[in-house]
């Protein structure tokens, strides 16, 4: 399914010589479900970035659903992105576009350019964006409009729209960032779910180790652009998660202690400073 | 004591060189003045002055009896028909233009730099718009008089022609000058170009668009006017007749509509703005 040897890459806003993720060996099986952890700034999105060909490695190689991305010529690539999604931590969602639209968005690849501008007009798919959303506690707001939502809500559309996407690879990233501890657990289950059921792979970069633990098979744990460990969730041990997060240790103890306001969590590599209108 | 602690202010390190620039520009402009025979105290002479006042007197009141107002609202209607007809066009234009030279629908640059052939091709949509509007409506509209005749027809394809190159530039701008991340976040998940203009840039900038577009319509309405001067028919061609005419009084009442016609714009474009919130 996904296989890095020495997967080298650069975060889009750093200088020519600086590699934010560097010499990364990992192999995730069809149907994995994983957690990637680390301290901030360990490299966690650009990691997520690379593996969804946002970001083109700088050295190393990277096999993805049996083909090298970076060989196929354009063309190829973006038909082999149509099978991937990424899921950003900021929902980019435009405000003024209704919750049923946002979600939608998310089938775009399957749909012909006639299906999709159809659906403007009248949802083509009403039902999956409605299931969809009724797994985040959202169908309520099927028809609201996007900057009538708090910043938790814009989260959750954004999962949603992962969950309507019928990816084989789903990378999601820092998806409870905005969410309470409770919408966290209920969120996180949908999404494993949604992953189980379809049997697609889930690679999920998080801050609350916790959660990472209950629900996932596997931990990869970033430091420094570098693996730190690889393991399967059972067996991370508290000694080990300390040595991880090692001079960040407040962002292990909030995470710990289970109450993480994630709404305070500094959004992680930021790469551009967003406005959400036109000039 | 209180006094010895009150500092004196220090100077402003940015006088000196804001003086300089001032001086600077003065000196500059003072030739171009003198060159350009810049003497705007000769329009207040006694004999001018009293021209001008015997003109602007005969403004009041505006014509305003039944069959100059007929003929008034036949030509205001060819005028706003001429500007709408013209931006039709000019839209149809446009869009294309726009939608391939806006390097936010690039694929290609979402991992670096974008590749050679689409940069190459966009510049060549951007090329395309420059020619189109570097030639002003009035020089298009003196041609299409020569090609087409005397009539409205060319003063509709000079503003399709030029217009159209204007939208399409300030189209791209708009398309651009938005966040890029709901439209980048839909091309990285394979969605097609034009599905994530749908998606992602239109709704983003879709009332920047509109009102852009309102506005150069008004625009398009005040450049009928002069089109109408050589001859492309409508409210100007009325407005030049009733200046050799030294006729105040219709001189008047066609800037009356053309006001009114502009306010018109204004609000169409407010109401429009708030419809799309």
């Amino acid at each position: 399914m996904v296989a890095l040897t020495d997967f080298s890459v650069r975060h889009a806003a750093a200088r020519a010589d600086a590699v934010t993720v560097q010499g990364v060996n990992l192999q995730v099986r069809r149907g994995e479900v994983v957690a990637v952890i680390g301290p901030s700034g360990a490299g966690k999105t650009t990691l997520l970035h690379g593996l969804a060909c946002a970001l083109k490695p700088v050295s190393g190689s990277m096999n993805l659903l049996q083909t090298q991305p970076w060989a196929l010529p354009r063309r190829a690539l973006h038909q082999l992105r149509a099978r991937l999604f990424l899921a950003p931590q900021t929902p980019p969602l435009p405000p003024r576009q209704r919750v049923v639209t946002a979600v939608l968005a998310g089938q775009l690849p399957r749909l012909s350019l006639w299906a999709s501008v159809r659906s403007l007009f009248y949802p083509a798919d009403l039902a999956a964006a409605q299931a969809a959303l009724a797994h985040f506690d959202m169908a309520d707001k099927l028809f609201e409009r996007v900057d009538r939502l708090s910043g938790g809500e814009r989260q959750r559309v954004g999962l949603a729209r992962a969950l309507v996407s019928n990816a084989e690879l789903m990378l999601v990233d820092e998806p409870l960032s905005a969410l309470d501890p409770t919408r966290s657990a209920q969120a996180i289950t949908a999404l494993v779910n949604a992953a189980r059921e379809r049997g697609a792979t889930l690679i999920t970069t998080l801050h609350q180790v916790e959660v990472a633990r209950a629900h996932f098979e596997r931990i990869v744990a970033l430091r420094d652009g570098r693996i730190a460990f690889d393991s399967p969730a059972a067996q991370v041990t508290d000694a080990m998660l300390r040595e991880l997060y090692a001079d960040h240790e407040d962002e292990l103890t909030a995470s710990l202690e289970g109450a993480a306001p994630a709404s305070d969590a500094v959004p992680e590599e930021d790469e551009v400073t967003r406005t959400m209108t036109c000039r | 004591m209180a006094s010895s602690l009150t500092l004196n202010p220090p100077r402003d390190p940015a006088t000196t060189s804001r003086w300089g620039a001032l001086l600077l520009a003065a000196v500059l402009l003072w030739p171009m003045l003198v060159w350009t025979e810049f003497k705007p105290w000769e329009l207040l002479d006694a004999r001018s002055l009293k021209s001008t006042g015997k003109f602007l007197s005969t403004f009041v009141p505006p014509r305003h009896d039944l069959e100059f107002l007929t003929l008034m609202a036949k030509e205001t209607w060819r005028t706003v028909a001429i500007a709408t007809a013209g931006l039709t066009l000019a839209f149809v234009l446009a869009v294309p233009l726009a939608l391939l030279s806006t390097a936010r629908l690039s694929i290609s640059s979402l991992t670096g730099r974008m590749a050679p052939a689409p940069y190459v091709f966009r510049q060549a949509a951007r090329w395309l718009a420059i020619v189109l509007r570097s030639v002003p409506e009035l020089v298009w509209a003196l041609i299409f008089v020569r090609v087409v005749g005397l009539g409205p027809t060319s003063g509709v394809i000079a503003i399709a022609i030029a217009y159209g190159g204007m939208l399409g530039k300030v189209y791209a701008e708009i398309l651009e000058a938005g966040d890029a991340a709901p439209t980048q976040a839909l091309l990285r998940n394979g969605a097609g170009r034009l599905q994530a203009f749908f998606y992602a840039t239109l709704p983003q900038c879709g009332s920047e668009l509109v009102s852009y577009t309102v506005y150069r319509w008004e625009c398009a309405i005040r450049s009928s006017v002069v089109l109408g001067f050589v001859g492309a028919g409508g409210l100007g061609q009325q407005l030049d007749t009733a200046a050799k005419m030294f006729s105040g009084g219709e001189v008047c009442t066609i800037l009356i509509i053309f006001m009114l016609l502009v306010a018109l714009a204004d609000r169409l474009s407010a109401w429009l703005r708030k419809a799309l919130g």
